[in-house]
């Protein structure tokens, strides 16, 4: 076994036995990295962060997160560290400010190595979106990581990064984590600070991590969460995040979402699903079959709500401030054929349906409406958590799809998101964890929470990821 | 035909003289080198969120509670949409249909003593934006523009009235006196020059006695109320001709130049904006505590409208009086001390017309310059008991703003006092005695030959003798009376 192998916390504790030191952790994944057959980064900031590790193994005391390696999405703002959101239209772009989750990390102890890539604004959920490359599934190189954050969910995947940050929209960690075989956590909305985080739709937006382990996940979580000033949304966090140990669910009732275990869903990930929720009860689990009728309506919901928000979010680039700028005689041509050169299709398209859905005439009938749809998936969430402490359902309807299978078809690629949108649309934590395979690729169970619930969840998780007992090692790696 | 009335409403932004923007750390600056006060989150980079200034939530429930609004309990910010290179997210936070402030009153006096009552529609929150320079003109067209961000982002409140007025005359009115009324709230410099007030007037006409509005047109950048009402009159003019024409009123911006007086169309791409207005995720909604609001309400400085009204019922001042001293806070609080001390008119006079007659040469206002309002007290007590006479008075404040001394020491140290009445009578004798032709003049009813004396009495007496004792003492001497 390799230092690679090794997850985030055995990395601390060899850290602070001092059998290796930062320097050494760090440079066996630069080379994992150099060596990347995968293509999970965009930008590897090798020399900053040798001389992170470096600084870290001179202090007297080791910092919480002990100087490990940690992979970022591009979407996540860092100062000098080209950050690109997958875009053309911040080709080259070095930030003047660090986004405030990753600056927590850095103070904890983390060594940022790269940047990872990413559908082009966090738009997509294959990663084929992404302007610069393609990444590829490191169980099977001919299929997509699952997206938008599927550079950082390949990079924790083939051993490249202990742990990672991905941000989660509609299911951007959650569903890269479960196509990848790993751990993925969107938390409660406003349990992290949004601030460095380029925006996509600023009321789904939330960061989160990847990582091998359940306790990885939480400990990374344990360093991010809280109140930021520069975030009007961030949270007061009530308790704190706790690595969990729970090895049993006692007393845990547990919900099946009966819309999302029906058609529509591969049967290989049912039953895999299946599967894990007879291990649950056998940990003490009780399972009840939970309606949450307005949940399939939250794709269409959420294809009004998030377009309307980017159509404002991503009207700030237009090459004047930052950013590569088209020549133009005059300001509607600079203005239109820089955003008509830099930005994708799919930007594009959202843009659009976005920009329509907010026209006046049209905002009540899409805006308008789908707010008020969201407020009904509000409630029977509420409803539902009134008889379950957590609803399980899959995290993707399919397992890893092939490259190219449906970039002609946006609605297919759409659907991806089917059962990780309505946690989303309501604010709530929910984390994916692998619970088998299906064909030779991982299945992902997502388990959803109330809000504030992340300690219940990753308890819940952390028992079930010991009996589920899931190798999360892709076949052929090489580590 | 029958009469056309004009029908004004106005719309006022107004920019807060907070220390810092209204969603950002930097702070808001007029006349410092261009782009020195940005950070990532005024100039839009990427990844940056809003937060919002509590202190201008604070003057903005000020500006509302002093104009009689409806403070809402829980209001929300609105993102408005359009490109254009002063507003770096190509959306201004503003307020849409849920405004911290609603619906209020405002009563503005005309001189003649009038109520002026405008409606207030609502008082909403919103961010500037930057400062664009075209390099040719104002106008599209020209060449190269640049950009100065250091006004974007400056927190500012719209004020928007209900279309109550009736004339230009009226909407000066209001306008000179609700910025009266801010400045002595203390939000705002309010300098129409600097761009820290700006009106926009919207104006239509209509047959008197309608009861609907006509298509109004909005007459926008005024940079000073005299042009603000010249235009309106200009406005309103150009419509009555068109109506009377027999043509209609189009729905447009026009602009007024103040050289020619003529009016001209801003034409328009700008006016087919569909703003696409939705709710600003990025912020949550202002909910003031009651309790804060409340004594905010307790806290307001007693504004300038009911002062004036206090001054000319209670302290005998007339209205022009009550107008000038409640022309600045500054002047109030000056005037209300040396009130305290002396008879209120007679420190009403002197305040307004010699003292500030007399700074006005070293350009220095009263409360700047070496005269406390304990001096005017005294100068005018001085003049009360007959120790001075009103120009010798004129002179000790001359030498109370050259060296900062009280009255009385100016008084002794240039010999101003009243002079002796014994003295006075026996100079006034030796004139008459010494210009017969006058006297005689003065005998045959030819009133006007008094000012002669008083000017040679003056002149003999250094200024020291009071003019209507010089009077009685010469019709005494010449007359017998």
């Amino acid at each position: 076994m390799g230092l690679r192998d090794l997850s985030a916390t055995e990395q601390i504790g060899e850290l602070a036995a001092g059998r290796v030191s930062s320097l050494e952790l760090v440079e066996a994944h630069l080379d994992a990295i150099a060596r990347d057959d995968v293509e999970a980064f965009l930008a590897v900031d090798a020399e900053g962060a040798r001389a992170r590790a470096r600084e870290i193994d001179a202090l007297p005391e080791r910092p919480p997160l002990g100087g490990i390696p940690l992979g970022v999405k591009d979407a996540l703002s860092t100062r000098d560290i080209v950050t690109t959101s997958g875009s053309k239209m911040l080709e080259g772009f070095r930030p003047v400010y660090t986004a405030t989750c990753v600056a927590r990390l850095e103070q904890a102890g983390a060594v940022v190595v790269g940047k990872t890539n990413m559908d082009e604004f966090a738009m997509g959920s294959s990663t084929e979106n992404s302007a610069y490359k393609n990444t590829f599934n490191p169980w099977d190189h001919a299929r997509v990581p699952g997206g938008s954050s599927g550079g950082s969910a390949a990079a924790v995947s083939a051993r490249e990064v202990p742990w990672s940050l991905g941000s989660d929209t509609g299911g951007s960690i959650r569903q890269p984590a479960a196509l990848c075989g790993i751990v993925g956590m969107k938390p409660t909305y406003g349990a992290i600070s949004r601030y460095g985080l380029i925006a996509f739709a600023s009321s789904l937006d939330q960061v989160g991590p990847f990582a091998r382990t359940v306790a990885d996940a939480a400990l990374l979580l344990q360093h991010m969460v809280g109140r930021d000033p520069m975030d009007s949304t961030s949270l007061e966090w009530p308790t704190p995040i706790e690595v969990p140990v729970a090895t049993d669910l006692a007393g845990l009732r547990i919900g099946v979402v009966e819309e999302l275990m029906g058609e529509g869903i591969d049967p290989g990930v049912k039953a895999a699903v299946e599967a894990a929720l007879v291990k649950a009860e056998a940990l003490g689990a009780t399972i009840v079959p939970v309606s949450l009728p307005t949940a399939l309506s939250g794709l269409a919901t959420y294809y009004v709500l998030a377009p309307a928000e980017c159509s404002a979010n991503l009207s700030r680039f237009d090459g004047i401030r930052y950013g590569p700028s088209a020549e133009a005689d005059n300001l509607l041509d600079q203005y239109e054929v820089t955003r008509g050169r830099l930005f994708g299709p799919e930007v594009k398209r959202r843009i659009m349906l976005g920009t329509f859905a907010l026209a006046s005439g049209y905002y009540d009938q899409y805006y308008g409406r789908a707010q008020r749809v969201r407020t009904l998936i509000v409630r029977e969430f509420a409803q539902a958590f009134e008889g379950v402490d957590v609803l399980a359902s899959p995290t993707s309807p399919t397992v890893a799809f092939p490259i190219g299978d449906r970039t002609a078809d946006p609605y297919a690629m759409y659907l991806a998101d089917v059962c990780t949108i309505p946690a989303s649309l309501a604010g709530l934590p929910a984390i994916s964890i692998p619970c088998g395979l299906s064909d030779g690729l991982p299945v992902g169970l997502q388990l959803a929470g109330p809000a504030f619930s992340e300690n219940c969840l990753l308890d819940a998780a952390h028992a079930l990821e010991q009996v589920i007992a899931f190798d999360t090692c892709p076949p052929g790696l090489a580590t | 035909m029958s009469d056309l009335e004009p029908v004004i409403g106005v719309e006022i932004h107004v920019q807060l003289s907070t220390r810092t923007k209204m969603f950002c750390g930097c702070a808001p600056s007029f006349g410092d080198a261009p782009n020195t006060h940005t950070c990532p989150v005024c100039l839009a980079h990427p990844g940056v969120l809003p937060v919002v200034n509590g202190e201008a939530v604070r003057r903005a429930l000020i500006i509302g509670l002093a104009l009689g609004c409806e403070i809402a309990p829980r209001s929300i910010f609105h993102r408005k949409n359009y490109f254009y290179p002063d507003l770096p997210k190509a959306y201004q936070i503003s307020q849409f249909d849920i405004p911290i402030c609603g619906r209020g009153e405002f009563t503005a006096i005309r001189e003649d003593g009038s109520e002026l009552k405008v409606g207030i529609t609502r008082a909403h929150l919103e961010e500037d934006a930057a400062k664009l320079t075209h390099g040719g003109g104002r106008r599209a067209g020209a060449d190269g523009s640049v950009v100065d961000f250091n006004r974007g982002g400056t927190p500012l409140v719209e004020i928007v009235t209900e279309p109550d007025l009736r004339s230009a005359a009226d909407t000066a009115i209001f306008l000179r006196q609700l910025r009266q009324t801010l400045l002595f709230l203390g939000v705002s410099d309010c300098s129409m020059e600097e761009g820290s007030m700006r009106a926009d007037a919207n104006v239509s006409v209509r047959p008197v006695g309608s009861q609907t509005l006509g298509v109004k047109t909005e007459l926008k950048n005024m940079n000073s109320f005299r042009f603000l009402e010249r235009g309106v009159e200009a406005e309103i003019a150009r419509q009555r001709e068109i109506i009377a024409s027999g043509g209609h009123v189009q729905q447009e911006t026009v602009h007024y130049e103040p050289d020619t007086g003529h009016i001209t169309s801003l034409r328009s791409k700008e006016e087919s904006h569909d703003y696409r207005y939705f709710p600003e995720p990025d912020l949550v909604p202002v909910a003031p505590d009651p309790a804060w609001v409340e004594r905010l309400r307790s806290e307001q400085p007693e504004l300038p409208i009911p002062l004036r009204r206090r001054l000319v019922v209670e302290m005998g001042l007339t209205q022009e009086d009550a107008e000038v001293i409640t022309g600045s806070p500054e002047l109030v609080a000056y005037f209300m001390e040396a009130a305290g001390l002396a008879d209120p008119k007679s420190c009403a006079n002197w305040i307004r017309g010699e003292l500030r007659a007399q700074l006005r040469e070293l350009g220095q206002e009263p409360w700047e310059s070496n005269v406390t309002p304990a001096h005017v007290a005294a100068l005018v007590g001085l003049l009360a008991d007959g120790t001075v006479s009103v120009p010798a008075a004129k002179e000790v404040l001359a030498g109370v703003i050259e060296t900062g001394d009280d009255p009385a020491t100016v008084v002794e140290a240039r010999g101003l006092g009243q002079m002796d009445a014994g003295d006075l009578s026996a100079i006034i004798g030796e004139i008459v005695n010494a210009n017969p032709d006058q006297a005689q003049q003065l005998r045959d009813g030819k009133d006007k030959v008094m000012g002669f004396f008083v000017g040679q009495a003056m002149k003999r007496t250094g200024g020291r003798a009071e003019p209507q004792a010089v009077q009685a003492l010469v019709r005494a001497a010449v007359l017998g009376e």
